[in-house]
C-alpha cells in the first residue's frame, strides 16, 4: 500500500521519468500501430524491431560512442533497409511475404547479434548499454531519455495528424487514393519512416521481441469496441498509456519484476478483456445476443401455440392447462415453464385457476408471428420454388428476426396472399 | 451400376459468418450425365460443391451422393478443386500431383504400387499429357495445368467427378479436350458435374442445367432451362428481401434453424 | 575438438529445423514457426521449476503444450474472436513471450536460463556439457546426442509421412476431399517444429531457430522446382551455414549462433541475387 501510495504521488524523480517514458512510448506506438494492424501488417512491424539492431550496433561501431540520436539514425536506416528486403523478396521471388517477413527477422538479427557480441568481446567499455535496445530498459529510463523520447514522440503524433486522413484512405483503400491522385508513395514511405521510429525508440523501453506487441496489441483490443478509425486510435493509444503506467507500477511495487514484459502483460490483459466485454462485437455481448434470439424465439414459438390451438378449435379464448400445452409442442417443461412466465409478465397471457389464456395483445403478437411464418413459406415457395413441404423448417427459424420493414416489403411483393402454402389462412392485423 | 441419382441436396443452406450463402438449395441430379451449375460470380456455385464434399459446415439441409452418405461412398467421388486454389509454383512434377489421386485413407505409409502408377500414366494419356508428367509443375501453362488436376481426378476411378470451373484462364485446345473428355466419360456411364458461367457453350456442353443465385432458380433437363425468363432470374441479382434477411440474421448472429 | 562439437551440433539442429521449416514455407506458416518459437518460453521455464534441472523429457513436454497452445490460441483469437490472423499471431506470442519473461524473473533463483540465453543461446557452451555413461567413459556433449535423436525422429517423420505432408501442404481441400485426416497432419508438424525448437533453444535461442527453420529452406526453394532436392539442398544450406558461421564467429570474436544466423542470410542473398540474373537472361528475347 505504502508503495503504491508512493509511485502515485510521483514525488521520486526515478519514477517520474519511467512512468512518462513508458507511456509516451506505448501512446505512440499503439498510435502509430493502429494503420499497421489495419493494413493488415502487423507482423511487418515484428520484423522491424528485430532489424533495427544491426543498424544500431554499426552506428556505435561508426561513432564509438552510445549518442542517442546517432543510434537511433542507425535504427532507422537498418528498419528502412528491412522494409525494402521484405518487399523485394515477395515481388521478385515466389516466396511470399510470411517467409519474406521471417528471412529478414532472423537474420537482420542474427546478423545484430553478431555485431553486438563482437562490440561486447572486444572489451570496449563504452559499449555497455547497448543491449537495452535487445532487452528494453524501461526501468531505468533517465531524463535525457525522456526528453528525446517525448521530442520524437511529439514529432509523430503530429505527423500523424496532420496525415491522418490520407493515412485512413491508404489503408482502407489504396487504389481509391491512388485514383484520386493521392502521392500514395510518398504517403507509404512517410507511414512507414514513422513506423520505423517508433519502433526505434519503443524498443528501448521493452525490447525487441514485446516491440510487436507495443504496435498491434492495442489496436486489435480497440477493434473490438469501435467500428470508426479515430475512435479506435484514441482508445489504442489510451490502452498503450495505461499499460506503460501499470508496467511501471508492477515493477516499482516488485522491484524484480521487469517493467517490458509487464507493460506487454497488461496490453494483453486489456485487449483480451475486450475481446470479452466490448459491447456488440466482445464474445459476451454476443452469448448475450444468442440468449435474447433463444428467449425471443421461445416465447413467440408458444404464442404461435396458443394461435394454433384455437385455430384447430375454432376459440382462441379458451383457456389452455399446461399438460396441453407440453402435448402440443416439443419444449421440455422447465422451457415451456419459463416461457409462460415471460410471456404473463408482458401482459401476453393470463393465468387462472391453472388454465392460460391469451390476452387481446398477446393474440395480436401471436397473429403476427404465424403471418410471417405463412408468407414466409409463401415466399420461399414462390421465389425459391421450394416444394411446400421443404418451406416449414426454415420459416420455422426465420419468423422470429423479421422485421417489420422486411414485413411490409414481403406484403407487398406477394401481394397480400391469402392462404399459404399448405392452405393455411394468413391471419392479417385489422386495422 | 444403375444409379439413378446422383447427388440430391435436400433443404441444403451454408452460412460464412452466418450470413447465408446457399438458401435451401433443393435438387436431384441424374446419373449418367453432364451437369452443368450455373450462375453468376458469387452465386454460391464453389459454396455448392463444397458442401457436397464436406468441406464446408452446413446450417441446415444434408446431400446425398448415390442415394448415401459421402463417407460412405467417397471411393466414387472425384473433387476437382479451382485452378487458382493451389500455388502452381508449389515443387512438384505433374507425376507426382496426379498420383495424389491414388492415396487413400489409411494406406498413406504404404508405397504407392506399380498398379498406382499405371493408373496415373493412363489418366494423363487421357488428358494427353503423359508426355509432360516429368515435368515441374510451375512450368506449365494455365490449361496445362488444368489437364492436370483432371488426370487426378481421373486417377482416382471415381463414379462422380464434380469440377470447379475447369474452363477458366484455359486455351480453346484444351476447352475441346475436356469438352470431349465429358462426354468419353459420359459414355463410360459417369456422372460430370461442373461449375461454369459461360451461357454461350453452357447450351452445347451439357445435357442438364442447375441455374443458381444462392437459391435455386432452375435445373431440369437443358432444354426446360434455357429460357429468357429463368436465365434473366438468374442473373438478375440478388432477391431483395432475401438478402435484407440475410444480412439481419447476421446482425443478430441468428441460427437458421431453431435447434 | 570444440570446434568440431559446435559445428556438428550446428548442422544437426540446422537440418532439423530447415526439413521442417521447408513446410512451414510451402504452407505459407513461416510466421507460425516464428511464433511457436517464442511461445514455448513460459514451457521451458515451467519445465525447469518442475524438475529442477535441465532435464530434457519435462522440457520436451512443455515445450510441446506450449506449442500447441500457441496454436490453439492463434486460432481462437482468429476463428472465435474474429481477429485478422497476423493481429491473433503476433498477440499470442508476444502475451507468451512475456509471460515467459516474467517467470523467469519471478524464479530467478531456480531458473537458469538468462535473457540473453533465451534469445540467441549459447551454442558454444555445447562442449562443456558432457555425458558421461555410468562407468564414466566420455560419449561427447549431450546437446549433440540429443540433437542427433531429434534429427533421426524428425528423418522418420518426414520419410514416413511424406505423402500426407505433400498432399496436405500442396491442396489441402482436395485431402480432405479425399478423406484425409488434414487436422492430424497439421497438428503432426506443428508439434515437430514446437519440439524442435525446444531442442534447438538452448543452444540457439528462440530468434536464431527462425534463422535456422526458415532461411535455408527459403532459400533451397529459390533454386528448386520439386520437394527432394529442395530438402538435400535445405539440409546442405544448414550444413554450410553452421560451418560459415563457426570460423566468422571466431574471426570477428562474436556469437555463433548469430554468425550462422548471418551466413545462412549471405547464402539466401547470393541465391537471390543470382536467380534474379537468372530471371533476367530468360526475359531477355533471342535474337536472330
Ligand atoms: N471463406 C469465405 N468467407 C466468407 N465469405 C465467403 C467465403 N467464401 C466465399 N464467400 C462468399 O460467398 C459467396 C459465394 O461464393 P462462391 O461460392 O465462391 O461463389 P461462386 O463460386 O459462384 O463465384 C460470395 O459472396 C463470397 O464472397
Ligand atoms: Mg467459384
Amino acid at each position: 500500500m505504502k508503495e503504491t501510495l508512493e509511485f502515485f504521488s510521483f514525488s521520486d524523480p526515478n519514477v517520474r521519468f519511467v512512468v512518462l517514458g513508458t507511456m509516451i512510448l506505448g501512446a505512440t506506438a499503439a498510435m502509430v500501430g493502429s494503420f499497421a494492424f489495419l493494413r493488415k501488417r502487423a507482423l511487418v512491424g515484428d520484423a522491424i524491431a528485430h532489424a533495427i539492431l544491426p543498424g544500431v550496433c554499426l552506428s556505435f561501431m561508426v561513432s564509438g560512442d552510445k549518442n542517442p540520436i546517432a543510434l537511433i539514425i542507425g535504427a532507422v536506416i537498418s528498419g528502412w533497409l528491412s522494409l525494402m528486403v521484405i518487399d523485394g523478396i515477395s515481388r521478385t521471388t515466389k516466396l511470399k511475404s510470411d517467409a519474406a517477413i521471417g528471412i529478414v527477422l532472423s537474420v537482420f538479427f542474427g546478423f545484430g547479434i553478431l555485431l553486438l557480441t563482437s562490440i561486447q568481446n572486444s572489451g570496449n567499455a563504452a559499449q555497455s548499454g547497448l543491449d537495452n535496445f535487445l532487452f528494453g530498459k524501461a526501468a531505468s529510463l533517465t531524463q535525457d531519455d525522456i526528453l528525446i523520447f517525448s521530442g520524437i514522440g511529439l514529432v509523430l503524433i503530429v505527423l500523424v495528424l496532420l496525415f491522418y486522413k490520407e493515412f485512413k484512405l491508404i489503408s482502407f483503400n489504396p487504389d481509391y487514393a491512388k485514383v484520386i491522385g493521392l502521392p500514395v508513395k510518398f504517403l507509404e514511405f512517410l507511414l512507414a519512416t514513422i513506423t520505423v521510429l517508433s519502433v526505434a525508440v519503443g524498443i528501448q523501453a521493452v525490447g525487441v521481441v514485446l516491440m510487436a506487441a507495443l504496435l498491434i496489441t492495442p489496436a486489435s483490443g480497440a477493434r473490438f469496441w469501435t467500428n470508426k478509425l479515430s475512435y479506435m486510435i484514441l482508445i489504442a493509444t489510451v490502452f498503450g498509456a495505461l499499460s506503460g503506467l501499470m508496467g511501471s507500477y508492477v515493477s516499482y511495487v516488485a522491484p524484480a519484476m521487469p517493467t517490458g514484459p509487464w507493460v506487454v502483460m497488461c496490453l494483453s490483459l486489456l485487449t483480451i478483456s475486450s475481446i470479452w466485454f466490448a459491447p456488440k462485437r466482445g464474445m459476451f455481448a454476443r452469448f448475450k445476443q444468442h440468449r435474447d434470439n433463444k428467449k425471443k424465439i421461445l416465447q413467440e414459438n408458444i404464442l404461435k401455440l396458443f394461435y394454433h390451438l384455437g385455430e384447430a378449435n375454432q376459440d382462441f379464448e379458451a383457456g389452455r392447462s399446461f399438460a396441453t400445452l407440453k402435448a402440443s409442442r416439443e419444449l421440455s417443461e422447465s422451457e415451456l415453464d419459463r416461457g409462460l412466465k415471460l410471456l404473463k409478465q408482458q401482459n401476453y397471457l393470463r393465468k387462472m385457476t391453472d388454465l392460460w389464456y391469451i390476452t387481446q395483445a398477446g393474440l395480436e403478437a401471436s397473429k403476427r408471428v404465424i403471418k410471417l411464418h405463412r408468407l414466409w413459406e409463401m415466399y420461399l415457395n414462390q421465389r425459391l420454388k421450394l416444394e411446400p413441404d421443404h418451406v416449414h423448417n426454415d420459416a420455422e427459424a426465420i419468423e422470429h428476426i423479421i422485421t417489420p420493414e422486411i414485413e411490409q416489403q414481403l406484403e407487398r411483393e406477394l401481394d397480400f396472399p391469402v392462404k399459404d402454402p399448405h392452405q393455411s389462412t394468413i391471419p392479417y392485423q385489422e386495422s | 451400376m444403375n444409379d439413378k441419382t446422383a447427388i440430391e441436396a435436400h433443404n441444403l443452406t451454408v452460412s460464412y459468418n452466418r450470413r447465408p450463402v446457399l438458401w435451401n438449395v433443393d435438387f436431384e441430379l441424374p446419373a449418367g450425365q453432364v451437369i452443368g451449375i450455373i450462375g453468376p460470380n458469387g452465386s454460391g456455385k464453389t459454396t455448392l460443391l463444397k458442401a457436397i464434399m464436406d468441406l464446408v459446415k452446413k446450417s441446415s439441409g444434408y446431400v446425398k451422393l448415390f442415394e448415401q452418405d459421402l463417407e460412405e461412398v467417397r471411393e466414387r467421388i472425384s473433387y476437382v478443386p479451382q485452378r487458382e486454389s493451389v500455388d502452381w509454383d508449389f515443387p512438384a512434377s505433374v507425376m507426382d500431383v496426379v498420383l495424389m489421386g491414388r492415396y487413400r485413407k489409411n494406406k498413406l505409409l504404404k508405397r504407392l504400387s506399380k498398379a498406382d502408377r499405371d493408373l496415373a500414366a493412363e489418366a494423363l494419356e487421357k488428358v494427353n499429357m503423359l508426355e509432360y508428367s516429368n515435368r515441374q509443375i510451375s512450368q506449365l501453362s494455365g490449361g496445362q495445368q488444368q489437364r492436370v488436376f483432371i488426370a487426378r481426378s481421373l486417377a482416382q476411378g471415381a463414379d462422380l467427378y464434380i469440377m470447379d470451373e475447369p474452363f477458366v484462364g484455359v486455351d480453346a485446345a484444351t476447352e475441346e479436350a475436356i469438352m470431349l473428355l465429358m462426354q468419353e466419360m459420359k459414355k463410360e456411364g459417369k456422372t460430370v458435374v461442373v461449375v461454369h458461367h459461360d451461357l454461350q457453350t453452357a447450351k452445347l456442353y451439357f445435357d442438364w442445367i442447375v441455374l443458381l443465385n444462392t437459391r435455386l432458380v432452375a435445373s431440369g433437363p437443358k432444354d426446360q432451362i434455357f429460357n429468357e425468363a429463368l436465365l434473366q432470374e438468374a442473373y438478375g441479382g440478388k432477391l431483395n428481401v432475401l438478402s435484407k434477411v440475410g444480412e439481419l440474421i447476421k446482425e443478430k448472429d441468428f441460427p437458421v434453424r431453431e435447434k | 575438438m570444440d570446434g568440431f562439437w559446435i559445428i556438428l551440433s550446428g548442422t544437426l539442429i540446422a537440418i532439423s529445423c530447415g526439413l521442417l521449416g521447408a513446410y512451414l514455407v510451402l504452407r505459407k506458416m513461416a510466421m507460425v514457426g516464428d511464433a511457436i518459437s517464442h511461445a514455448v518460453l513460459p514451457g521451458i521455464v515451467l519445465a525447469y521449476l518442475f524438475s529442477g534441472s535441465r532435464e530434457t523429457i519435462p522440457m520436451l513436454i512443455g515445450a510441446a503444450v506450449l506449442g500447441v497452445l500457441t496454436t490453439v490460441l492463434i486460432e481462437l483469437f482468429y476463428k472465435q474472436a474474429r481477429l485478422q490472423i497476423d493481429a491473433s499471431i503476433g498477440i499470442t506470442f508476444t502475451w507468451l513471450f512475456a509471460i515467459g519473461i516474467i517467470l523467469i524473473s519471478v524464479f530467478a533463483g531456480q531458473v537458469d536460463l538468462d535473457q540473453d540465453c533465451v534469445l540467441y543461446g549459447e551454442i558454444a557452451y555445447v562442449p562443456l556439457d558432457l555425458w558421461f555413461t555410468a562407468s564414466g567413459i566420455n560419449l561427447g556433449p549431450r546437446t549433440v546426442w540429443i540433437a542427433a535423436t531429434l534429427l533421426l525422429l524428425i528423418l522418420t517423420f518426414i520419410y514416413f509421412g511424406r505423402r500426407g505432408l505433400f498432399i496436405t501442404t500442396f491442396n489441402e481441400e482436395y485431402a480432405k476431399a479425399l478423406g484425409l485426416n488434414v487436422a492430424f497432419w497439421h497438428y503432426a508438424l506443428m508439434g515437430s517444429v514446437s519440439l524442435t525448437t525446444v531442442v534447438s533453444f538452448e543452444s540457439v535461442g528462440a530468434i536464431l531457430v527462425v534463422a535456422f527453420l526458415i532461411v535455408p529452406p527459403a532459400t533451397a526453394y529459390l533454386i528448386t522446382t520439386s520437394l527432394k532436392p529442395m530438402l538435400w539442398l535445405t539440409a546442405f544450406f544448414g550444413f554450410l551455414s553452421s560451418l560459415g558461421g563457426y570460423f566468422l564467429a571466431v574471426w570477428i570474436n562474436g556469437s555463433i549462433a548469430g554468425a550462422m544466423a548471418t551466413v545462412a542470410g549471405i547464402f539466401f542473398l547470393c541465391v537471390w541475387i543470382f536467380s534474379l540474373i537468372k530471371q533476367k537472361q530468360a526475359s531477355i528475347p533471342f535474337r536472330a
